[in-house]
C-alpha cells in the first residue's frame, strides 16, 4: 500500500465494511417495474432506515435481499455471499446469520411464543432442550416481553407484543443483520418509543446491523444512523437525517420538512 | 471457528475458571455440558474471559448463568480480562436473566389425562347444544328469507350453486355410473348361479334409487363442499372478517350461511338425481354386455317392478342430508379460533362429522320407512 493514502480514509474504509451490497437491482412484476438499477450499501453496525411513498417497493427490496423474491436483474451480496445466484449451500448458511421480523409478526400460529423462538434453535443448533428453553426465555426478556407471555399463542397476544415476539424470534440465532418491516407501525406512541429504545439498545449491546423499513419519523430521528429514500425506482438519496432536509426533491422535502417531521425532529434532538 | 473450552483450577484463594474460544450459539453445544455440570460452591470464583474470541447472547447467557448460580451458592464472582464489548453484553444478559423461567410443559400425569377426558366430555355436550342452537338459528333465518325473498342474496346463492352443484356434476355422474356398473357386475355373478339374471334390474334400481345414489352423492358433497365451507368461513373468522360483519350490521348467518345452505338444499337433490340416472345407465349397460338384458327389456322391467316410491324415498332424504352437511360445515367454521391450525382441525372435523351424520340419518330413515311399510 502506498503511503499517500490519507490516514482517516483508511480508517473509514476499515470501519465501513459493507454487509449488504446491492448493485443494479431490477425488480419487475409483469409490466410494472418496481426497481431499476437500484444500488445500496449497508455498513456493518449501522441502523439504516428505508423510507419511501406507498408502492415504491420498500418491502419488495427487503424481501429481495432476504431471498424471498427473485430479482429480474442485478446482484445482491450479503456478508460476502451472492444471495441471488450463489450456491444453495452458502445461501442456506447465510440465512442463519440474519433475522427477519415481518410486519405482522408472522409467528407460527400453532406454536407458543417460547416454541416460536426455540424453533430456529432446534433446527440449527445441537443444544439441549433446557438450554434452548433458557435462551428462549432470555430472548423474551431481552425484547421486553413479560415472562407470562412465553406459554401464550400468538393469537392471544396484542399487536405490540406480537411485534416484540417476532423480534425475539428474529434474534434467536444471534444474527449479525436484522431486517425489520415497519416495526413500529400500529403501536401507540409510548410503545413505539419503547420499541425504538429497545432496538437501539440491542443494536448497541449485540453489535447488530439493522435494516429497517419504516414510516415512523420518530424512529428515523431517534435511532437511524442513515436513511435511504426510495423514489423513482431507485435509492434517490442516502445519508444521515440532517442531510435529508437539504435535498432538493419535492417528495423528500415534503416528507422531511412537513409538520410531523418538525415535531419528530424537536423530539429527536431533545433526547 | 475455534471450539470453546472451559478449564478450572482450584487454588488457595478460590476457583479460577478460564473460558476460551468462540462462545457462540452455533458452537455452544460442545461445552454446554461442562457449563451445566459445573457446580459452584461458596469459594470465590474468578472467571477469566480473556481467551474468548467471539461472544453472542447465548454464550453470554452461559457465562452469566454460571456466575448467577455461583452467587446464589454464596460465592464472590469476579470477571477478568474481558473486552469492554463482551463485558457489556454479559451485563445486559445478566440484567435480563428471567426470575423464574417458564419451561415447556410436556409431562402428562394420569390426573391430566382424566382432566382432559372430563373437559372433552363436557365440551362435547356443549358443542351438541351449540350446534342445535345454530341449526335453529339457521332454520329461522331460512324461513325469514323465504318469507321475504328480498333479503335473499341472489348473487351469492347462484355462485354457491355453481360451486357446490354445477361443478360437482362430472364427479357425481362418474361415481353413479361406476356404482351401477359394479352392482350389475357383482349382482350378475351371484344371480347367474340360480338363473335369476333378470332380477339384476331390481337389484340395481332399488339399491341405487332408494339408498346408494343419494347417500354417496351426499358423501361426495360433504367432502367437496362441506370442507370448502368450513375452510373459507373459518379463514374469514381468523381474519376477523366475521366480527367486522357484525359491527357493520350484517348478520353472518344471513350473509354467509344461508346462501350456502340454500345452494345445497337446491343442488343436492339435483346431483342425487343425476347420480341415480348415471347409475341406471351404467347398470343397464353392464347388464346388456354381461347378461344380455337389452336396454328395452331393462326399461320395461324397471317401469313394471320398481315403484315410484323407491325413487321418492331416495329423493326425500336429499334435502335433509343437505341441511346436515351445510349446518355442520358452517357451525364448525364459526368455531375456528385464532390460528391457521384451527382452520385445518375444524375442516377435518366438519367432513368427518357430516359424513357420519349423513350415514346415521340414512339409517334412521331406513328404519322409519320400513316401519311405515314403504
Amino acid at each position: 500500500m502506498d503511503g499517500t493514502l490519507p490516514q482517516h480514509s483508511q480508517k473509514a474504509d476499515t470501519q465501513r465494511e459493507a454487509v449488504i451490497r446491492v448493485r443494479n437491482l431490477t425488480n419487475q412484476f409483469g409490466p410494472q417495474i418496481v426497481h431499476q438499477n437500484l444500488d445500496l450499501d449497508v455498513w456493518r453496525g449501522e441502523v439504516l432506515g428505508i423510507v419511501g411513498g406507498s408502492g415504491t417497493g420498500k418491502s419488495v427490496l427487503l424481501r429481495t435481499i432476504v431471498g424471498l423474491n427473485k430479482p429480474a436483474a442485478g446482484s445482491i451480496e450479503v456478508l460476502g455471499v451472492d444471495v441471488v445466484n450463489g450456491p444453495e449451500q452458502e445461501r442456506r448458511q447465510i440465512e442463519q446469520r440474519w433475522g427477519v421480523a415481518f410486519q405482522d409478526g408472522a409467528l407460527f400460529s400453532s406454536l407458543t411464543v417460547l416454541q416460536n423462538i426455540m424453533a430456529p434453535l432446534r433446527e440449527h443448533t445441537g443444544l439441549s432442550e433446557s438450554l434452548m428453553c433458557a435462551l428462549g426465555n432470555l430472548k423474551i426478556s431481552l425484547v421486553g416481553l413479560p415472562q407470562f407471555s412465553c406459554g401464550k399463542f400468538p393469537s392471544e397476544l396484542s399487536g405490540g407484543m406480537r411485534k416484540r415476539a417476532a423480534l425475539a424470534r428474529a434474534l434467536a440465532l444471534d444474527p449479525e443483520i436484522v431486517f425489520l418491516d415497519e416495526p413500529t407501525a400500529g403501536l401507540d406512541p409510548i410503545g413505539a418509543a419503547a420499541y425504538d429504545d429497545l432496538i437501539g439498545e440491542l443494536q448497541h449491546a449485540l453489535g447488530l446491523t439493522v435494516f429497517m423499513v419504516t414510516h415512523d419519523l420518530d424512529s428515523l430521528y431517534a435511532i437511524c444512523d442513515r436513511i435511504a429514500v426510495l423514489a423513482e425506482k431507485r435509492v434517490l438519496v442516502e445519508g444521515p437525517i440532517e442531510e435529508m432536509t437539504k435535498v432538493d426533491h419535492p417528495w423528500v422535502q415534503e416528507y422531511f420538512t412537513g409538520p410531523r417531521a418538525r415535531a419528530a425532529q424537536e423530539k429527536g434532538l431533545g433526547r | 471457528m475455534t471450539r470453546p473450552s472451559l478449564n478450572s483450577e482450584t487454588s488457595a484463594d478460590g476457583v479460577y475458571l478460564r473460558v476460551s474460544g468462540d462462545l457462540l450459539t452455533q458452537t455452544l453445544s460442545s461445552v454446554e455440558q461442562s457449563f451445566a455440570a459445573y457446580k459452584p460452591d461458596d469459594s470465590n470464583l474468578i472467571i477469566d474471559l480473556s481467551g474468548i474470541q467471539a461472544l453472542d447472547t447465548s454464550g453470554a447467557w452461559v457465562v452469566a448463568d454460571l456466575a448467577h448460580r455461583a452467587k446464589l451458592a454464596g460465592a464472590e464472582v469476579r470477571f477478568q480480562g474481558a473486552l469492554p464489548a463482551y463485558s457489556d453484553l454479559i451485563e445486559t444478559v445478566t440484567r435480563n436473566i428471567p426470575e423464574d423461567p417458564e419451561s415447556e410443559d410436556t409431562s402428562r400425569s394420569f390426573a391430566d389425562w382424566i382432566e382432559s377426558l372430563g373437559k372433552r366430555t363436557a365440551g362435547g355436550w356443549k358443542d351438541t347444544l351449540s350446534m342445535l342452537e345454530f341449526l335453529g338459528m339457521t332454520l329461522h333465518r331460512l324461513m325469514r328469507t323465504l318469507m321475504m325473498p328480498r333479503r335473499l342474496r341472489g348473487a351469492a346463492l347462484v355462485s354457491q350453486m355453481e360451486e357446490t352443484g354445477f361443478r360437482a356434476i362430472p364427479i357425481v355422474a362418474l361415481m353413479g355410473f361406476l356404482i351401477g356398473v359394479v352392482l350389475a357386475f357383482q349382482g350378475a355373478t351371484q344371480l347367474k348361479q340360480f338363473g335369476a339374471e333378470i332380477f339384476v334390474v331390481e337389484l340395481i334400481s332399488i339399491s341405487v334409487l332408494r339408498e346408494l345414489g343419494i347417500l354417496l352423492t351426499a358423501i361426495i358433497v360433504a367432502g367437496r363442499s362441506g370442507s370448502a365451507f368450513t375452510a373459507s368461513i373459518g379463514s374469514m373468522k381468523v381474519q376477523e372478517e366475521i366480527d367486522a360483519m357484525r359491527t357493520l350490521g350484517l348478520d353472518p348467518i344471513e350473509v354467509l350461511v344461508i346462501p350456502r345452505v340454500m345452494a345445497l338444499l337446491v343442488m343436492l337433490p339435483i346431483l342425487g338425481f343425476i347420480a341415480n340416472m348415471a347409475a341406471l345407465i351404467g347398470g343397464g349397460l353392464m347388464s346388456w354386455i354381461d347378461l344380455g338384458v337389452s336396454p328395452g327389456m331393462f326399461a320395461t322391467r324397471l317401469k313394471e317392478n320398481t315403484g315410484i316410491w323407491q325413487f321418492a324415498i331416495g329423493m326425500i332424504k336429499a334435502p335433509f342430508f343437505a341441511l346436515v352437511i351445510g349446518v355442520i360445515a358452517c357451525w364448525q367454521a364459526l368455531q375456528v379460533k385464532g390460528s391457521a391450525q384451527s382452520v385445518g382441525q375444524r375442516t377435518t372435523a366438519s367432513v368427518v362429522q357430516s359424513i357420519f351424520m349423513v350415514i346415521a340419518l340414512d339409517a334412521l330413515f331406513s328404519i322409519f320407512f320400513s316401519v311405515m311399510g314403504v
